[in-house]
Order: structure tokens, then C-alpha cells, then sequence
């Protein structure tokens, strides 16, 4: 199968790849998927005061489309307001890597791990957890 | 000099040797008579050149020439061994024994045969990938017509104990059959010695052409028949209809020719070239040989990379060709089966890569190939999670994944 050029770039220069610090109150985690499917995410978001997500790292164990997936996810967050984020669509990770059919439950974890992250910062910042969709992979 | 990418999958398919493509030229166009023609000299040159690809194949396996029959590959060949046995037998017993390791081509025509009335056992193998030759024998019943076992696995190389379970076979008067397409032309395979029955090969394994196969079907002690599955004019001895692939079979006999001449010296080379290449690769930490070292054919390994996922490697080793045992392209996203018969575990089976050399393969290749998966499983570690939570001492198994 052929990788669109956007997520060979991906997979080549990963962006923000790394760890924050979990223990921290403004850090929100997301560990999403399972090693037997073949794809991991962990997706982490350092958020300020206002609400604004300052900082955004990945590490992902998965095929190339996974790893762009979430590269592209850490890139479009910086900047974003936690309102903003959850507004991600998986479609909108489709289009822009131009991921084919079997390659779409690779978005769908990218999104499933934003809001993972999302909601760890909620949780620990006293805001009740949203009500995840449940992933449909 | 490399020339890029590197091909490592010869488990899939073999470059032709050009001496093979040499003897196989003049059959498309001067020589391109129908083996069939009894009546004139392009006819005649054909089935000339037809009955010497016989001899070559039959020297190599050692059988008699008039016991090769013509296919379009193994897959043709196994289908034609399973189910015409099948038919050919229906008053003897309905029942077959396979394991669950074997190449599609069998498992599937296997299920076919379940839907017609038969009974299919799967033996199971062990962590080497050797089936139990005492399950074996308890599995036979009266009603057993055939007993289908790979000789050399696909993916990770695994030979089967091919003499003891020709033996059990005759013990109990029920045929064996071998699809061994892995292993002619690349380990003596002898029809005698070894006690088979019926064995399925072909031409794109072993530095021959695509679409040429043959199925060897025993003349004496027992004489095996097998019911057609394809009707027509009756081409060998009733078996196989169709006009003769003659380059393609000419192409077949060519290398198995040279494959005889060969073998020592290829696989002295090949299983040194492959001991380092793993040697090497072993050196990377938390990485695993799949299936058994000791029974195996001399130029397959297959390795498991632990915390890095397969697809997302041959990715980063996009200058080398090889397979990966993990399927995220499939809808089901289901790992190689095989490796789960192992006993993998899932994780385990989608870190895993088959190296296959073949008789082209250089040091050289071999080299790169080395630095460049430490390179790519490095990188790839940096970015997962997984390694990270191994490093940190945390036991994957107590997470609670998402169901996923």
C-alpha cells in the first residue's frame, strides 16, 4: 500500500514526540488502543489558564498512519483552547493525511486520544469527565 | 554496489535465475507448439522439451518422471491433492488431518471440503511450530483418507518431522500429503526416503517462472489417483486438463535442475548468511526468534521486535523488502496466524519480521539490512509508549486497554 506524502513526512519528522510530566494538574493524559490491535497511542496536552493547550506530545506504537495520525494531532492542538480541541473531527485527520479506507480507524484513535487527554485534565482540574463516543473500530 | 530497495522476502517469491530465462526463450516463440500436437514437429519439439522438465523435476525429488503432474502453481496443487483425494477416496473415509500452520491454500481448500460433508482435524503445533506426532496418530480414525502436513512453513520456516509422520501415515494405510513449496530446491526433499504420497511445489519458489507448478502423485507403493478438478482434454493421464504451460514448464525443470546441482553450495552460504543476519539483529535488546532454530529451513528468519509494531518497521526499513507477521491493513486486524499457532501473543506476533534470502543475496545486502532495522527499531522505540512503560518497570499486562 502506498503512504500519502503527508504521512511519510509524518512518520519521518515526527513532530513533538515526547513526554510530559503526568503528574502535573495542567497536564491532561490519553492512553488509547491495546498492543494485541497492533496500535497505542498516548497523547499528552500541558493546558494554561486560559484555557489554551500550550504544549501537546505523543508517543505512538502503530503502523505509519497511526504515528502521522497522532504527530498531526500534537501539531494541529498547540494553540487550540480545550473547547477548540474537542471539536477534532477523525474525518478532518482523514482528509488532511489522505489515510485510504483501512487506514481510518488509525484517525478515529487520534481523536479517541484527544479526548482521552481532555477529559484526564477535566478529571483532575474538578470538571466532570465528558461522555466519550465510544470508538467504532 | 546496493541497488535499492534490497529484496528480503524470497519467502513470497524468487527473482527467475537467467539461466532459466535462457532455457525458457526459445518456448515462446520459435519452439511455441502445443505438447498436445501429436502430428507434426511443433508438437513434437514441445512435448520433447516437456518430458526433459520432467526427468529434471523427477532427478530432484527422485521419482519417476511420469509421476509429475503439471499445474499453475501450488495453490493449484494443493487444491487438486486435498480435494481430488477427497473424491477419488469417498468410499474409503471422508476424514483429513491437517494442522493449524499450514500455507492458505490448504487451510482454505480444507474448509471447503468441511462444507462438502468432510471432517477436518487441525492438529495444533508447539512453540517451535512442530506439530505432536502422538496427537497425530490418536487423531487417525478409520474413516482418515489423507494426512496433509506442510514440509517447510512460509513464514517461519519450520520443517516438519516429514519421515516419522510418513511413517504413522503407512502404519495406518492413510496417504500423505506435503505442500512443499518452501522447501524443493531448497533442502533435499527425496519422495522416497521421505515416504510421500502426494506433494504440491512450485516454479516462483525457487528461481523459477510464476504460474508454473507441479503436484507429484505416487505410481507404486501405493498407487495414488487423484479425481480431476478441472475437465477438458485429458492432459496428464486424466488428472489436469489444459494445454501445457511449455516455457513455463521448461522454466520449472531448468531450475530445478540447478537447484540439484546448487543446493549445497547455496545453502552452506545462505545458512551462514542468515545465522549472522540474526546474530545481528539479536543483538538489539527485547528481540525474539519465532519458531524453532533447530528444524528450519536455512535461509528464513522470522523476529519479533518487542514495542514496536511491524508495519509501522518495514515503514522505516522501506530500503529493504520484507513482510511483516502484522496484518493493520486487513479489515480484521488480526496478526499472522502462524505466530498465534506459536503461542504469540498478539503483541508479540504484530512486532514481527521475515527475513527471507535467496541465492542473489550478497554480504553486502545483508550488512545493510542490519544497520538499517537497529536504525529503524530504535527509532521506532523512541516514539512508543509501550518501550517507554517497559523502561519505567511497568507490566503491560496490568493496564487495562481500551477495547479496541
Amino acid at each position: 500500500m502506498a503512504y500519502s506524502d503527508k504521512v511519510i513526512d509524518h512518520y519521518n519528522n515526527p513532530r513533538n514526540v515526547g513526554t510530559l510530566d503526568k503528574a502535573k494538574n495542567n497536564v491532561g493524559t490519553g492512553l488509547v488502543g491495546a498492543p494485541e490491535c497492533g496500535d497505542v497511542m498516548r497523547l499528552q496536552i500541558e493546558v494554561d489558564e486560559n484555557q489554551i493547550i500550550t504544549d501537546a506530545k505523543f508517543k505512538t506504537f502503530g503502523c505509519g498512519s497511526a504515528i502521522a495520525s497522532s504527530s498531526l494531532a500534537t501539531e494541529w492542538l498547540k494553540g487550540k483552547s480545550v473547547d477548540e480541541a474537542l471539536a477534532i473531527d477523525n474525518m478532518d485527520i482523514v482528509e488532511e493525511l489522505a489515510l485510504p479506507p483501512v487506514k481510518i480507524h488509525c484517525s478515529v484513535l487520534a481523536e479517541d486520544a484527544i479526548k482521552s487527554a481532555i477529559n484526564d485534565y477535566r478529571v483532575k482540574n474538578g470538571l466532570p469527565a465528558l461522555e466519550m463516543p465510544k470508538s467504532h473500530h | 554496489m546496493l541497488t535499492f530497495p534490497i529484496y528480503l522476502d524470497n519467502n513470497a517469491t524468487t527473482p527467475l535465475d537467467p539461466r532459466v530465462l535462457e532455457a525458457m526463450m526459445p518456448y515462446f516463440t520459435g519452439k511455441f507448439g502445443n505438447a498436445a500436437s501429436r502430428n507434426h514437429a511443433f508438437g513434437w519439439h514441445a512435448e520433447e522439451a516437456v518430458d526433459y522438465a520432467r526427468e529434471q523435476i523427477a532427478s530432484l525429488i527422485n521419482c519417476s518422471p511420469k509421476e509429475i503432474i503439471f499445474t499453475s502453481g501450488a495453490t493449484e496443487s494443493d487444491n487438486l491433492a486435498i480435494k481430488g483425494v477427497f473424491e477419488m477416496y469417498a468410499s474409503k473415509g471422508n476424514h483429513i488431518i491437517t494442522a493449524t500452520t499450514e500455507h492458505k491454500a490448504v487451510l482454505d481448500t480444507c474448509k471447503h471440503i468441511e462444507k462438502i460433508g468432510g471432517k477436518v482435524t487441525y492438529l495444533p503445533v508447539n512453540a517451535e511450530g512442530l506439530i505432536d506426532l502422538k496427537q497425530l496418530e490418536e487423531a487417525i480414525t478409520d474413516k482418515t483418507i489423507l494426512i496433509s502436513i506442510m514440509y517447510g512453513n512460509n513464514e517461519v520456516g519450520v520443517i516438519q518431522p516429514i519421515r516419522e509422520i510418513s511413517k504413522i501415515a503407512k502404519k495406518h494405510g492413510v496417504l500423505f500429503f506435503t505442500d512443499a513449496t518452501q522447501a524443493v530446491g531448497k533442502i533435499p526433499v527425496d519422495v522416497e526416503a521421505d515416504g510421500i504420497d502426494l506433494m504440491a511445489f512450485s516454479g516462483h519458489k525457487m528461481y523459477g517462472p510464476k504460474g508454473v507448478g507441479a503436484l507429484y502423485v505416487r505410481r507404486k507403493n501405493p498407487r495414488v489417483k487423484v479425481t480431476a478438478q478441472m475437465d477438458g482434454g485429458g492432459h496428464e493421464r486424466g488428472m489436469r486438463s489444459g494445454t501445457l504451460n511449455v516455457p513455463g514448464i521448461v522454466g520449472l525443470g531448468k531450475a530445478c535442475e540447478i537447484a540439484k546441482q546448487d543446493m549445497e553450495k547455496d545453502t552452506a552460504r545462505l545458512s551462514a548468511m542468515r545465522d549472522r543476519l540474526e546474530r545481528e539483529l539479536l543483538t538489539i535488546e527485547e528481540s525474539y526468534v519465532n519458531g524453532s532454530r533447530e528444524h528450519r529451513l536455512p535461509h528464513v528468519t522470522n523476529i519479533s521486535f518487542k514495542y514496536v509494531e511491524g508495519e509501522g518497521l518495514m515503514m522505516g526499513v522501506k530500503d529493504i523488502a520484507v513482510s511483516s507477521g502484522s496484518a493493520c491493513t486487513s479489515a480484521s486486524l488480526e496478526p499472522s496466524y502462524v505466530l498465534k499457532a506459536l503461542g504469540l501473543s498478539d503483541d508479540l506476533a504484530h512486532s514481527s519480521l521475515r527475513f527471507g534470502l535467496s541465492r542473489f543475496t550478497t554480504d553486502e545486502e545483508v550488512d545493510y539490512a542490519i544497520s538499517h532495522v537497529k536504525e529503524a527499531v530504535a527509532k521506532l522505540r523512541e516514539m512508543s509508549p509501550l518501550w517507554e512503560m517497559f523502561k519505567e518497570g511497568i507490566d503491560l499486562n496490568s493496564i487495562e486497554w481500551a477495547e479496541h
